[in-house]
């Protein structure tokens, strides 16, 4: 019974918490959760200029899926920062997000991450290529692509990289259900799929650059490798139509590109899209790097891309997925 | 006074039996908020484009695959809650031992811990890079662990009470008869209990039906071997796919609802005769 009551608090909590941001000078950011420490260290800094003086902000972070519908159902938000540019579509249909939320010189970018390989120490099982990855007795951990929005990413980079390898349509495709052969285990997100690696399951995790780079910063004995060929990683911010009819927001939004907010992504492991940010950062630009919207190796943008591969029952993945217990 | 007290009490008592128009309102507008309008919006979420889509999102052999391991394990775990939980009760009851305070304690712990935690630490316990070398995690037997984890009071909780009521006196008769402790157990103590038990057993099965936060580390979430139907249910949110969802979803509790009302039924037959 009291641990109900406990509850019960807690949902008080969160709702007072919720109802009392949105006077004056706040702003509600509503992020996905792995950029957390660094809108934390951002918003500090925000507040210390003259831009952001007296500026409060109420910060809410979740998986992206469910920051977006969140919104769509009504909680309040000025800024969302989300893992892909379809959950913030998905706001933009609604009318809570302008259509052209990408029209800034950055299209809307804030950061960008890469596709790796997170292995365990000293490489024992000598993991450089996508081809490694489905030599006999690897075992590759990657998220569920249906729960995990982010996973996608991995599979695209899969897909990619053998295209870009000069592999047809077809013989990509069959290497991803070659791959999901060698995965043992789906866990339901990045973070879980990182936890599970670092208890000692599986050779070799596919995540994301930032994600490898936590990873090393809480000391968990592994090291990553960049495939050669391997997946840009966008992740995108915009204004909602209530952002947009606050200044704080507006100026907090375009303070996200300054060279301090920029340097403090970097310092979280994530890629700033600011070249001036980028001096005296180590970040490996592979040669074969390449977008969701590389046309030439067949991808044509997340609106496509999930149509075609992560439909819930005709996608590509959904019949790999299928085909594992056939 | 006395003899007051008993005429006055004796149709007070009879009224007091059935609820008034009050009570009663309040209790099913009550139940009517908070339980039945939830489900009906699941219901009517998941009618999608009409019964055809309906029966194709729930006949999805991944959703149907899930569905049987779910109601697999759920079933396995009430199981072994029937039997460890009314041995745990006994022990509790029946036994006098130095820290039984402590450990009455403890059996509440589960219901305290947020399910995700459990999860988390049942991987590291029965994960490749656990203390004790056993690795079930991203098993089935790994997700029966995680659900007997969060289950455990159920049978317990519904079972003490019961036995702390039960008349030892009743025993000693049989015993005194010439009955064998089994026989006590069996023929006395066990049709007394059975109600009970069988209330914590429909409490554990619901609950493992539907649970998500222990299952969804350890149970690896590979569809056809180890995805449970909340998994699913949650991956096909994730997806975008609601009302594929929601189809899932009143299925898994259309039989819940067939299994709890079998199991309640059972217990009303064998209670028949305390209800005259």
């Amino acid at each position: 019974m009291r641990a109900i009551w406990i509850a019960l608090l807690g949902v008080a909590l969160l709702a007072g918490s919720a109802a009392g941001a949105s006077q004056g000078g706040s702003v509600d950011l509503v992020a996905y959760s792995t950029p957390k420490d660094a809108y934390g260290k951002i918003i500090s800094a925000f507040q210390k200029t003259q831009a952001g003086d007296g500026t409060s902000f109420s910060q809410s972070y979740g998986a992206s899926g469910d920051q977006a519908r969140a919104v769509a159902a009504g909680q309040n938000a000025d800024l969302v920062a989300l893992s892909l540019a379809p959950d913030i579509d998905l706001l933009a249909g609604k009318g809570l997000v302008p259509k052209n939320w990408a029209a800034n010189s950055h299209r809307g970018i804030v950061s960008d991450s890469v596709v790796v390989f997170v292995v365990r120490d000293g490489n024992p099982k000598h993991i450089k290529g996508w081809g490694d990855l489905v030599k006999p007795g690897i075992q590759v951990i990657t998220p569920n692509p249906f729960t995990s929005g982010g996973a996608r990413w991995n599979v695209m980079a899969a897909y990619g990289a053998e295209r870009r390898a000069g592999k047809t349509d077809k013989q990509a495709v069959a290497y991803l259900y070659k791959l999901f052969k060698h995965v043992p285990v789906q866990p339901d997100s990045a973070r879980a799929a990182l936890s599970i690696f670092a208890q000692g399951k599986g050779d070799v995790l596919l995540t994301y650059e930032n994600e490898a780079i936590y990873a090393e910063q809480k000391g968990v004995h592994t090291e990553f490798k960049t495939p050669k060929a391997t997946l840009l990683i966008e992740t995108p911010v915009a204004l909602t139509t209530s952002g947009l009819k606050k200044p704080a927001a507006k100026a907090f939004y375009k303070y996200l590109w300054s060279t301090t907010a920029q340097k403090a992504f970097a310092a979280q492991g994530y890629r700033p899209v600011v070249r001036a940010a980028a001096k005296g950062t180590h970040f490996y630009s592979p040669p074969g790097l390449f977008t969701i919207a590389t046309a030439k190796l067949g991808l044509n943008g997340w609106t496509k891309v999930n149509q075609r591969f992560f439909h819930p029952q005709k996608g590509i993945v959904a019949k790999i997925e299928r085909s594992l217990g056939g | 006074m006395a003899a007051d007290a008993a005429v006055v009490g004796a149709p007070s008592r009879s009224r007091a039996a059935r609820p008034g128009g009050l009570a009663l309102g309040l209790a099913t507008g009550y139940l009517s908020v908070v339980v039945l309008l939830p489900l009906a919006a699941l219901v009517w979420a998941s009618r999608g484009q009409g019964p055809a889509e309906f029966w194709q999102q729930a006949t999805a052999p991944e959703a149907v695959a899930a569905l049987k391991l779910t109601l697999g394990l759920a079933a396995a775990c009430a199981f072994v809650n029937a039997v460890a939980g009314t041995a745990i009760a006994w022990v509790l009851v029946r036994d006098r031992f130095r820290g039984k305070g402590l450990v009455d304690a403890v059996i509440d712990l589960p219901f305290a811990l947020p399910t995700i935690v459990a999860g988390l630490t049942l991987l590291a316990l029965y994960g490749p890079g656990g203390p004790f070398g056993l690795d079930v995690a991203f098993t089935r037997i790994g997700t029966l662990f995680a659900l007997l984890f969060v289950t455990l009071p159920f049978v317990v909780r519904a079972v003490q009470p019961v036995l702390l009521e039960l008349d030892v006196e009743m025993e000693q008769a049989a015993a005194s008869l010439g009955a064998g402790s089994f026989e006590v157990f069996r023929r006395i103590v066990f049709p007394n209990l059975l109600p009970a038990i069988l209330s914590g057993v429909a409490l554990a099965f619901a609950r493992a039906v539907g649970e998500f936060g222990a299952v969804v580390l350890i149970s690896g979430n590979i569809p056809f071997k180890t995805e449970v139907s909340s998994v699913y249910i949650f991956g096909q949110l994730q997806s975008g796919n609601t009302s594929g969802a929601a189809a899932v979803s009143v299925v898994l509790l259309v039989i819940s609802l067939g299994v709890l009302l079998g199991i309640g039924g059972v217990r009303r037959w064998r209670t028949r005769y305390d209800r005259v």
